[in-house]
C-alpha cells in the first residue's frame, strides 16, 4: 500500500463514520418562512429594526407552536432598492428553499417585484413594511401587516384642519413615497377646509434645508407638511426650522412617523419637541401590549438599539404567521393560509387593535396623533390624540377597476 | 420690500456658511489631489473620521468641544500618516485608475467600518452652549454656530494661504510635485515631504468633518453621498490652488442656496449646470495653473 492509499482508505473510513454519526431524522414538521429584507448596504438600518421585531417574535413565542412543528427563518439580502435582486431571492426562496412562507421586504419595488412570484407558487407573501398603497393588488397572495403613506398622512392633514388652520403648505422629497404623503395630507387637508399656498417637491441630495425653509417662512402658512427620508435629512430640516424662528413666526411643523423615528430622536436633540406627527406606532405608547412587546426587546437586545414602527410590523406580521401555523396545526396549503391571513385580527399588537381588511388584504389600524416631548429626560413621541380603525384612504379613493 | 430683503439677507448668509463647510472639507482635497496629484476619491473617508472621533469624544467622553476638534483633526492626521504608508505610496505615479479604484475600495471599506462600529444612524451632534442659540447684530439675528462656521472659513483660508503659498514648506511640495527627481536631486526628503503634506490634507479634511457635522451629517454613507460636491469645489477651484477652492465653495454655495430658494424644484440641478459652464469656460478651473 502506498501511502496515498492508505491516506484515503483513512479518509473513507472517517467519512463512513461521520455518517454513522448522524442521527436519524425527527418527526417533525418544519415551516420556512423566506425573509427578503436589507441586511447591509447604506440603507440598511430600516431592515435590522424589522429584523430584530421578526426574531423577537419567534424567541418569545416558538413555546406557542403545536408540538413537533417547528420554524425556520430564512434570511436573504437585498442590499437595498434592487428589484431585480429581491425577484431572483425570492424564486431562489422558493424553488430552492421550498418556503412555506414569503415574508419581510423594506423597499416597495422590490415587493411590487417579488409579487408575481408568490402568485406563480400560491405561497403567502407576508408584506411587512413596503408602503406603497397599490402593492396588495398585485397578488391575491399578498397581506401587508405595516401601512401606506396615505393612511399616515391623511390623519394628520384631517387634524391639521381641525385645528382651524387655513393655509397650508408641503414641501416632500421627489419620490413616491413623497408624492403618496403629499397627496395623503393636501387631500384631507383641503377636505377640511384648508387651502394650500404651495406644494414643493425636493430633488435628492439636500444637504441643506435651509432655502426650502425659507421660502416656506415668506410664504407665512398655519402649517406646513413636511415629508423627507428620517435620519440627517429630517434632522437637517429640523434644525434649519430652528435656526430660521419658523416657531417664533407662528408656523406649525406636521409630519409623519417617517420622519421622527424613534431611533432618531436622540440625535435630534432640542429641535424635535413640540413637533407634531401622525404614526402607527410610538415606542413610547403606554398601552398593556407595548409594554411587553418594549420588555422582551430590552431582554432580548439590551438598551442600545431603539424599537420603531419597523420593528412592530415585523413582528405583528410574524404574529400572523404564527396564529396560520397554530390553527391548522402546521399543515396547510396556500389557499388554506391566505383565508386565515385575510381575515386576521388581533387586539394586542404593540400598536393597539391591527386587522387585515379581507377585501383590500391590506392593514387596518390606528392612528396617532404625537408630539415630540421630554419624558423623564429622553426625547419622545408621546400619543395625545387616536384617529381608530384608519383603512387605506388610497384604495377608497381608486377602487379597483 | 422688506420681506424680500429679510430674505435675502438669509439667503446669502446661510449660503456662505454652507460654503464654508464646503470650502473647509474641500481643501484639504486640493492638497492631496492637486497638489500631490493623487486621485484621491476618499477624501470624505478622513472628514467622516475626524466626525466621528469628534462625536465619540464629544458624546461618549463628555470632553468639550475645542478639545474634541483638536483631537478630531490629530486623528485624520494620523489616519493620513497611516493610510499613506500603507496603501497610497505604492501608487504614486500608477495609472489613474489604479488610484480610483484603490480610493473607492477604501470608501466602501469604510463605510462598512463605520456602520459595524457606530452603526447606521448619522452621530449625534450638538454645538457647546457658547455656539449654539442666535447671535444678535442689532439689525437681525443669525445662528451662532453658521457664523462661527464662516469665520471659521476665513481664517482657515488666510493661514493655508499664508502657509503653503508663501512658505520654504509649500514651495517644497510644489518642487517635488513638479519634478520628484530633481527635488530630490537638490536635497529635499521627498518620501517625508509627501507623508506629511498627505496627513495635512487628511488633517484638514477631519477638521472639516468635525466642525462641519452640524450641516453635513456623519454617517457611514458620508465618504460617498458627499463625494460630488468636494470634487465639484476642487475641479472648479483649479487643482493645486487654495484660493481657489475658497471661491469656488463662495460661488456654489451661495449660488446653490438661492436658486434653490427662487426655483425649489429645480434649484437644486443649478450647481451641476454651473459647474459644467465653468469647466466648459476654464476646463483647469478658475484659479487652476494653465
Amino acid at each position: 500500500m502506498t501511502t496515498n492509499a492508505k491516506f484515503h482508505g483513512a479518509l473513507a473510513g472517517a467519512l463512513l463514520s461521520l455518517v454513522l454519526l448522524v442521527p436519524p431524522a425527527l418527526a417533525q414538521t418544519e415551516i420556512k418562512i423566506g425573509v427578503i429584507s436589507t441586511l447591509s448596504g447604506p440603507t440598511s438600518q430600516p431592515g435590522d429594526e424589522m429584523n430584530k421585531g421578526i426574531d423577537l417574535y419567534v424567541k418569545e413565542h416558538t413555546k406557542d407552536l403545536p408540538a413537533g412543528v417547528k420554524v425556520t427563518l430564512i434570511y436573504r439580502d437585498d442590499t437595498g432598492a434592487n428589484p431585480d435582486v429581491a425577484k431572483r431571492l425570492a424564486q431562489e426562496l422558493v424553488t430552492r428553499e421550498h418556503v412555506n412562507f414569503l415574508a419581510g421586504v423594506v423597499w416597495s419595488p422590490n415587493a411590487a417585484a417579488i409579487a408575481p412570484v408568490a402568485t406563480e407558487a400560491k405561497i403567502p407573501f407576508i408584506i411587512m413594511n413596503a408602503a406603497g398603497a397599490p402593492i396588495t393588488r398585485l397578488s391575491p397572495y399578498i397581506i401587508r401587516t405595516s401601512f401606506t403613506l396615505w393612511l399616515v398622512a391623511s390623519p394628520i392633514g384631517q387634524w391639521a384642519a381641525k385645528q382651524g388652520w387655513k393655509k397650508g403648505y408641503s414641501a416632500v422629497s421627489d419620490y413616491a413615497p413623497g408624492y403618496d404623503a403629499e397627496g395623503g395630507f393636501t387631500t384631507a387637508f383641503t377636505k377640511g377646509g384648508g387651502t394650500m399656498v404651495d406644494k414643493v417637491r425636493i430633488p435628492f441630495p439636500t444637504p441643506d434645508y435651509v432655502p426650502y425653509i425659507q421660502k416656506i417662512k415668506d410664504s407665512k402658512p398655519d402649517v406646513a407638511f413636511i415629508f423627507v427620508p428620517a435620519g440627517k435629512d429630517a434632522t437637517a430640516v429640523m434644525k434649519a426650522w430652528n435656526d430660521l424662528g419658523l416657531k417664533q413666526a407662528g408656523v406649525t411643523l406636521v409630519t409623519t412617523q417617517d420622519v421622527m423615528l424613534d431611533e432618531e430622536l436622540p440625535n435630534m436633540g432640542k429641535v424635535a419637541e413640540g413637533i407634531v406627527s401622525a404614526g402607527t406606532y410610538s415606542n413610547a405608547a403606554t398601552r398593556a401590549s407595548n409594554q411587553i412587546f418594549i420588555n422582551a426587546w430590552q431582554s432580548a437586545y439590551g438598551a442600545g438599539p431603539i424599537p420603531d414602527f419597523m420593528s412592530v410590523q415585523g413582528w405583528d406580521g410574524m404574529h400572523a404567521i404564527f396564529d396560520v401555523i397554530k390553527q391548522t396545526g402546521g399543515k396547510f396549503d396556500g389557499e388554506q393560509a391566505m383565508k386565515i391571513l385575510s381575515n386576521w385580527k388581533t387586539d394586542d399588537s404593540p400598536r393597539g387593535p391591527l386587522a387585515i381588511d379581507p377585501a383590500t388584504r391590506d392593514v387596518i389600524e390606528n392612528v396617532y396623533i404625537r408630539r415630540g416631548e421630554m419624558v423623564n429626560g429622553k426625547l419622545a413621541n408621546v400619543e395625545f390624540d387616536t384617529i381608530p380603525n384608519v383603512k387605506d384612504p388610497w384604495k377608497e379613493a381608486n377602487p379597483p377597476k | 420690500m422688506d420681506a424680500a430683503l429679510s430674505a435675502f439677507v438669509s439667503i446669502a448668509f446661510h449660503g456662505v456658511a454652507f460654503a464654508m463647510v464646503l470650502y473647509l472639507v474641500s481643501v484639504g482635497l486640493s492638497v492631496t489631489m492637486g497638489l500631490m496629484g493623487f486621485v484621491n476619491l476618499a477624501h470624505g473617508v478622513f472628514a467622516a473620521a475626524g466626525g466621528y472621533t469628534m462625536s465619540t469624544l464629544m458624546v461618549r467622553y463628555g470632553v468639550p468641544f475645542p478639545i474634541a476638534v483638536i483631537g478630531a483633526t490629530l486623528a485624520g492626521a494620523a489616519l493620513g500618516v497611516v493610510l499613506e504608508r500603507l496603501l497610497y505610496r505604492p501608487l504614486y505615479g500608477a495609472d489613474e485608475l489604479d488610484q480610483v479604484l484603490m480610493t473607492m475600495g477604501l470608501v466602501f471599506m469604510s463605510m462598512a467600518v463605520a456602520k459595524y462600529f457606530w452603526g447606521p444612524t448619522a452621530q449625534p451632534f450638538y454645538p457647546p452652549a457658547a455656539l449654539s442659540g442666535q447671535l444678535d447684530f442689532g439689525f437681525r439675528t443669525f445662528p451662532t454656530y453658521r457664523t462661527f462656521l464662516i469665520v471659521s472659513g476665513a481664517v482657515m483660508v488666510t493661514v493655508l494661504w499664508l502657509g503653503l503659498e508663501r512658505t520654504r514648506f509649500g514651495a517644497r511640495i510644489r518642487a517635488a510635485v513638479d519634478n520628484r527627481r530633481m527635488a530630490q536631486s537638490v536635497g529635499i526628503d521627498t518620501s517625508t515631504l509627501f507623508t506629511l503634506a498627505f496627513a495635512l490634507g487628511s488633517g484638514l479634511a477631519a477638521l472639516g468633518g468635525s466642525i462641519g457635522a452640524e450641516i453635513l451629517a456623519i454617517d457611514p454613507a458620508y465618504a460617498l453621498e458627499h463625494l460630488v460636491y468636494f470634487l465639484i469645489v476642487v475641479a472648479v477651484g483649479g487643482l493645486g490652488t487654495i484660493r481657489g477652492p475658497f471661491f469656488a465653495a463662495l460661488l456654489l454655495g451661495v449660488s446653490d442656496t438661492g436658486f434653490k430658494y427662487l426655483l425649489p424644484e429645480f434649484g437644486a440641478f443649478f450647481i451641476y449646470a454651473l459647474t459644467l459652464v465653468i469647466l466648459l469656460w476654464k476646463p483647469r478651473g478658475l484659479f487652476g495653473h494653465a
